[in-house]
């Protein structure tokens, strides 16, 4: 299984860190997990929302230190 | 039920309405919506190629997203043709009244369109206008 990819949207404002995902969903395999990095909370409200409509997997969220990791899998 | 066709009809050149605009244009987009932009007025200039000037902000958020790394609008609107398919059309009337033709128009606009045509693909649509 593929490592990790980590999706670093730390800085960035809405909707930047989802869309910086979308790109990186782009390039992906399904089935490999993705990491991203938020340091705007509102992404990180909004990131879980947008999978659940578009169908990929949603895996969790924990912050540390101002700074949200977003865990997901990309399922198509 | 709401119409999951989102309209977005953009006329103002201030920074908060543009941004705003193309943050509804950009996520309706990526979340499998179908987006279509009608830009006229004075958002129109700012999608004619090598125009680098700055949106003036209308008030204290303006001024305070330019100081904070905020996706600028017109990449927001670039994401949201490229990577949810949203359709961005220039208003005839506007490039008219500019004097600009396609060419000199960013690569990622639709061919311009008129208004009647706009409305009627709006009918069945939900229409935000900044």
């Amino acid at each position: 299984m593929a490592e990790k990819i980590i999706v670093d949207g730390r800085g960035s404002f809405c909707p930047g860190p989802l869309m910086e995902l979308i790109v990186a969903l782009k390039s992906a395999q399904v089935g490999d997990e993705l990491e991203v990095l938020s340091t705007d909370k509102g992404s990180a409200n909004d990131i879980p929302e947008w999978l659940n409509k578009v169908g990929h997997e949603y895996i969790s969220t924990t912050e540390s230190e101002g700074v949200w990791h977003i865990t997901l899998r990309k399922k198509k | 039920m709401s119409a999951s066709k989102i309209c977005v009809v953009v006329v103002s050149g201030s920074l908060e309405r543009l941004q705003m605009a193309a943050m509804v244009a950009s996520v309706g987009a990526v979340s499998g919506q179908e987006v279509m932009v009608f830009l006229s007025m004075n958002a129109l200039p700012y999608f004619v190629k090598g125009n680098t000037s700055q949106a003036p902000h209308e008030g204290k958020m303006g001024k305070l997203m330019a100081t904070k790394k905020v996706p600028e609008f017109k990449t927001l609107f670039e994401q949201s043709a490229e990577l949810g398919d949203a359709k961005i059309y220039p208003c005839s009337m506007a490039m008219d009244v500019l004097g600009v033709e396609q060419e000199s128009l960013e690569g990622y606009l639709q061919s311009a369109t008129g208004l009647t045509k706009f409305l009627h693909d709006a009918q069945d649509a939900q229409v935000w206008t900044f």
